[in-house]
């Protein structure tokens, strides 16, 4: 949290000026009782009308001072917080967009968004609140101790000992009950949980006709969540009359106290009035700033996720020389015994990986899931680095390149079907920002995808929902396809990416690429024999390694893991031939 | 005119979630006569303290002007009255918590119990999330904002009209003073609401855009950095993030004027009572220490006003949820069991299905006129692209949804006239999307039929193919599997799902296949337990693969929610229809 608090340098002086103005207001709030005091003991002592006048004006005076500084505070405080969790969002969104693959997978991205959003609300409120209260409510609970003092020291005692035993019990109550509303929470999400499963998992249940089971398995949680509650219920409820009973045994002391000094001519009457005011007003602080400081742990504890967040460091670095074209270089891309591990995953992914592909070449690979075909083709656009051995594209190690010419020879389009809000013509312009309106049209035919499109409403401007909620999976899948081949790539890359399309058109999309004029180097990587049987070459991969090379006749023959597959899916055409 | 029989409407469904509600309070009544007789001794003793203190203070005049008898006997009245006063409280809060986390309970245990009667109907056009949101986080904000906004509304009300009395009892014209400016806090506080609702529509909408753009681009970062796009991504984002800067400023600096401006009104009553009460004191008509007494009033007397305003928002939310509660508990259940129904016994696998037709939604024909023998033992795969409505012929042989038109029987006897538990008992079901409870492999197998032996239930893991993983788990049959565990693949799971299905050796089943994502070797397994599992029983599959295709009866082709083509393969090839295509491709 503290590195954080570096981007509140910009606010300095609002982060300065705003308690200083909430000192201000708590001062004046504290001036009240002893003008109080003076009207009782002066004005209506001595009967002293314009005295009186003159003390109630004053009383006036202060209040208008104390919300004028008040609003000031107020608005400096959120000045500060808003553009504080401004600029960290500003930072934090930069560096997220660094972060590598391994690092996402590592994070998680349901946890970026976690902090990008909840987390930094919650700490622009701990800012906020920090700022407003932090130096009020000591100083007024503080201060009232102080303005006894300036009364009567001996009275002032009261709150010498009224103000820790406050604070023991107001703090203790909050200790004591913080860890117990965990346990309370986790008997909820154990409710929450039952309730989801009994929803996902509807049919299974009343095909087995568990309905009862399941039943007297939500009243156990039930009951137990509903025990906890009660039980911690029943330790916060003493907060309130234990407060209670402290603050007015201070009222009664103060009395007391205050009426034998006064007898002995060493206290007046409006002053044991102004004593018992004081009193009256630490409670209210007391309990506020124990709120304050469970706003400031929640606070910190985002703070620090988010920190953690900032401190991933760059795992990869890019060079910034570009790499001098090799016009016709043979081998469009080469492996060179490349192995590779995952963060934290023990086995190796990839194993000793040793492939030359020609310029123009389509490669089919395949294999099982986890067999890491997907990890094989992410290390060209070094989405992920090889962690032993060599990627070469053009004949050139793909660490030399800078990251923008690197990816802008490779058209990727992934296994998840990702679109972003806008139309569908702005989509596809992500993979060719100066493609034109004819390029467009021609990379959406190729990708199978215009007869869709015209059937839309608007065509190439019809609008993408968020993620492209408003298309079928075969319609997103098409279109990133087009958003790859709009580029032009050198090579062109398609991980899995037509598994929504049916038979028919994943066939037409195939032989379209075929004929494309420009003579991509094309990987295609499927679970399905029919999508890469094509191929000119295909890798067959088990286990991170490769189990066979050669086009389909010849890894029938050669190769028992790509036959294996093969008749698991055809399986009685083969007996039959 | 329209508008006041909507509103009048809108009243009684306020009376009627109302009287509901006090369905529910019933059995707890005697507590929240605790609450409000304990309530009402609380807040009445506390509002006494003040007047106390001003006695006192008038018992301690000056310099040997004190009496201390006197004082003795206030001190001691008042001790007595903080000791009640904290009991009562202590009781109070105890009895509220008692009775809000019961109310609480039995309204979720008849939400569940209700949601476990609701036809699959309801179920699937409604998300999980919604209907969990339902029973769970409903249930608690309607228990919060009722209870708690209900004790706490009168409470206020008792502080407000108690106040009133005792200061009417000191001096009615400063009473006056009190009386006229309180209000303005609450005039304050409602401008100031009303001026800043639309700055915070403002502010949560600009959030709501930022949260959608920051999950779409997480989300989406890969192809994000793949198209290396990240520079104009960042600069729209940072524009999205400026213009809610400007508006969270607004909506939160405007928001935060409240709670100053009801102190400035508080400090405005004041100084007002210690002007009047002076110049009452020095004509004589008012003592200091009643002074005193008045000025304790004038310091919370916004108070309850304030809480009453919030607590009647707190309290349409309140009634919103609960109204949401009883609409869901409301939800027809499922046709129940006919009088006379039959449980199904010795079934042997005879289906029929005669002139059915279906429907989701009235005016969207789907099944029309299914006519369909199927023979003890028999095969039939149903296939056909994605999202071509396959589930639906599941739904309605298991009964999970009634036919509109015609009827299903099984060994001749209409479906609607057997018992469900004996209907879904004749049929073992894997589903591709595998489901699992939380609990162990054990419980999980032995789901359909808890009172097998050890041995029986490794037998039926054995012929799933499923005993030689479970061996290898941690702890064996006893592995706890929770539902986002990663201790199982998918195939595994599956595995599991035959098992269950195993062990209970059912006379028909319901199987679908995986699309993809198990790797080859699983696949092959499934496969085997798969046919072990078929040997002898009526299935019906929902077949990706061309080899289970190949070897079925009778081969169902789905297209658009409708049966196109029936027959087995060598018909339909010859047929030269949509399978013709399908295969081909």
């Amino acid at each position: 949290m503290k590195k954080l608090l570096i981007y509140l340098k910009e606010y300095r002086k609002e982060s300065i000026l705003a308690p200083l103005f909430k000192m201000l207001e708590a001062s004046f709030e504290l001036l009240v009782p002893l003008v109080m005091a003076a009207i009782m003991d002066q004005g209506i002592a001595n009967q002293d009308m314009p005295y009186i006048w003159k003390m109630a004006m004053l009383l006036l005076l202060l209040a208008v001072v104390g919300l004028a500084s008040s609003l000031t505070a107020q608005y400096f405080a959120a000045k500060a917080a808003v553009g504080f969790s401004t600029k960290v969002k500003h930072v934090l969104f930069r560096h997220i967009q660094t972060l590598s693959f391994s690092d996402l997978d590592h994070v998680g991205t349901p946890a970026l968004i976690n902090h990008m959003t909840s987390d930094m609300n919650q700490v622009q409120n701990g800012v906020n609140m920090v700022l407003r209260l932090f130096l009020r409510s000591p100083f007024i609970v503080f201060g009232a101790m102080i303005m006894a003092f300036t009364i009567d020291w001996k009275n002032a005692l009261v709150f010498v000992v009224v103000i820790p035993l406050l604070t023991v019990v107001v703090v203790g109550i909050m200790l004591l009950t913080i860890p117990k509303y965990r346990t309370v929470q986790e008997a909820l999400d154990r409710v929450l949980g039952i309730t989801r499963e009994n929803l996902t998992g509807v049919r299974v249940i009343r095909a087995f006709h568990q309905e009862e089971q399941e039943q007297m398995h939500f009243y156990e949680q039930n009951d137990e969540l509903t025990r906890l509650q009660l039980f911690v219920g029943r330790i916060s409820a003493f907060m309130n009359p234990l407060t209670f009973i402290l603050v007015n045994a201070g009222v009664i002391a103060l009395l007391w106290s205050g009426a034998v000094q006064v007898n002995i001519g060493n206290l007046t009457q409006g002053e044991v009035v102004a004593l018992v005011n004081y009193m009256n007003q630490i409670l209210v602080e007391l309990v506020k700033l124990a709120n304050l400081v469970i706003t400031i742990t929640k606070a910190v504890a985002c703070g620090n996720r988010i920190q953690t967040i900032l401190e991933i460091p760059a795992a990869q670095t890019f060079s910034d020389i570009p790499v001098a074209e090799q016009p016709a270089a043979d081998i469009a891309v080469e492996f060179q015994n490349v192995s590779f591990t995952y963060h934290g995953g023990g086995d190796k992914a990839l194993c000793h990986l040793n492939l030359k592909v020609k310029r123009g070449e389509t490669i089919g690979i395949i294999g099982g899931t986890g067999s890491g075909k997907s990890t094989m083709i992410h290390l060209i656009p070094r989405f992920y680095d090889a962690t032993e051995g060599k990627v070469l594209v053009d004949g050139v190690d793909v660490m030399k390149y800078p990251k923008e010419q690197l990816r802008s020879k490779i058209g990727i389009v992934m296994q998840k079907a990702v679109l972003f809000q806008g139309s569908i013509r702005e989509n596809i312009a992500w993979g060719n920002e100066s493609a034109g309106e004819d390029e467009i049209i021609h990379a959406l035919e190729l990708a199978q995808g215009m007869e869709f499109v015209n059937q839309k409403e608007g065509g190439l401007d019809a609008h993408v929902t968020q993620s492209g909620k408003n298309l079928s999976g075969g319609q997103r899948q098409r279109l990133t396809v087009a958003r790859a081949l709009v580029r032009k790539p050198e090579i062109l890359i398609l991980d899995d990416s037509t598994s929504a399309l049916d038979y028919a058109t994943d066939a037409k999309l195939r032989q379209a690429i075929q004929t494309l004029s420009y003579d991509p180097t094309v990987f295609i990587v499927s679970q399905r024999t029919v999508s890469i049987r094509h191929a000119d070459r295909i890798v067959v991969l088990d286990d991170g390694e490769i189990a066979g090379i050669g086009t389909h006749e010849e890894l029938l023959n050669s190769c028992d893991v790509y036959r294996e597959i093969y008749e698991s899916q055809y399986h009685k055409e083969v007996q039959g031939a | 005119m329209s508008r006041n029989v909507n509103d009048e409407k809108q009243n009684s469904g306020i009376w009627k979630t109302f009287r509901r509600l006090m369905r529910y309070l019933r059995p707890y009544g005697h507590i929240l006569c605790f609450s409000v007789m304990t309530s009402l001794i609380s807040v009445g003793l506390t509002l006494y303290l003040p007047i106390l203190t001003g006695r006192a203070v008038d018992a301690i005049i000056g310099p040997d002007a004190v009496d201390f008898d006197r004082i003795l006997e206030i001190l001691i009245f008042m001790a007595a009255s903080v000791a009640i006063t904290a009991l009562a409280q202590w009781v109070m809060n105890v009895c509220n918590n008692k009775m809000t986390y019961s109310i609480v309970r039995d309204v979720r245990r008849d939400a569940f119990e209700h949601l476990q009667s609701l036809p699959l109907k309801y179920l699937d056009a409604h998300t999980s999330g919604e209907i969990v949101s339902r029973i769970i986080a409903d249930v608690d904000q309607f228990a919060d904002g009722l209870l708690m906004g209900f004790t706490q509304f009168f409470t206020s009300l008792i502080t407000i009209f108690g106040t009133l009395i005792f200061m009417l009892t000191i001096h009615p014209m400063v009473t006056l003073v009190v009386v006229c400016i309180t209000p303005v806090s609450l005039f304050v506080s409602a401008y100031i609401a009303k001026k800043t609702y639309h700055m915070f529509r403002m502010q949560s909408e600009t959030r709501g855009e930022q949260t959608g753009y920051i999950d779409e681009m997480i989300s989406g970062l890969r192809v994000v950095q793949a198209y290396h796009r990240e520079e104009a991504v960042a600069e729209r984002f940072d524009e999205i993030n400026r213009k809610l800067q400007k508006r969270s400023l607004k909506a939160i600096f405007f928001s935060s004027i409240t709670n100053p401006a009801t102190r400035f009104v508080n400090s405005l009553v004041y100084a007002g009572v210690g002007i009047t009460g002076a110049i009452a004191a020095i004509h004589g008509r008012m003592t200091v220490g009643q002074l005193t007494s008045f000025l304790g009033y004038a310091n919370q007397y916004t108070k309850p006003f304030n809480e009453i305003s919030g607590v009647v928002t707190e309290l349409q939310n309140a009634l919103a949820c609960a109204a949401r509660i009883f609409a869901f508990m409301d939800e027809e259940p499922q046709t129940p069991e006919a009088e006379d129904a039959v449980v199904l016994t010795d079934v042997k696998g005879n289906v029929g299905i005669h002139d059915v037709s279906f429907s989701y939604v009235p005016d969207q024909k789907l099944l029309e006129h299914v006519t369909l023998a199927v023979r003890a033992g028999q095969r039939i795969a149903i296939v056909g692209p994605t999202g071509c409505g396959k589930t639906t012929l599941i739904n309605l042989l298991m009964r999970f949804y009634d036919v509109n038109r015609g009827s299903i029987t099984v060994e001749g006897e209409d479906i609607r006239h057997v018992t469900r538990n004996s209907l879904r008992d004749a049929y073992g079901m894997v589903l591709q999307e595998t489901w699992l409870k939380t609990g162990t492999v054990r419980e999980n197998i032995c789901m359909g039929y808890p009172e097998a032996t050890e041995e029986e239930m490794i037998e039926a893991a054995k012929l799933s193919h499923a005993h030689s993983f479970i061996k290898r788990l941690p702890q064996g049959y006893d592995t706890v599997i929770t539902e986002d565990s990663d201790t199982l693949s998918q195939g595994q799971k599956q595995l599991l799902c035959i098992a269950r299905v195993m062990l209970c050796r059912p006379p028909m089943l319901i199987l679908d296949e995986a699309t993809s994502s198990i790797d080859t070797r699983t696949e092959i397994r499934i496969q085997k337990a798969f046919h072990q599992l078929m040997q002898g029983r009526t299935s019906f599959i929902v077949a990706h693969r061309l080899s289970t295709i190949q070897e079925a009866d009778v081969i169902l082709v789905m297209k658009d929610g409708n049966i196109i083509e029936q027959g087995n393969h060598e018909e339909l090839l010859a047929k030269r229809g949509f399978y013709y295509t399908l295969y081909n491709s």
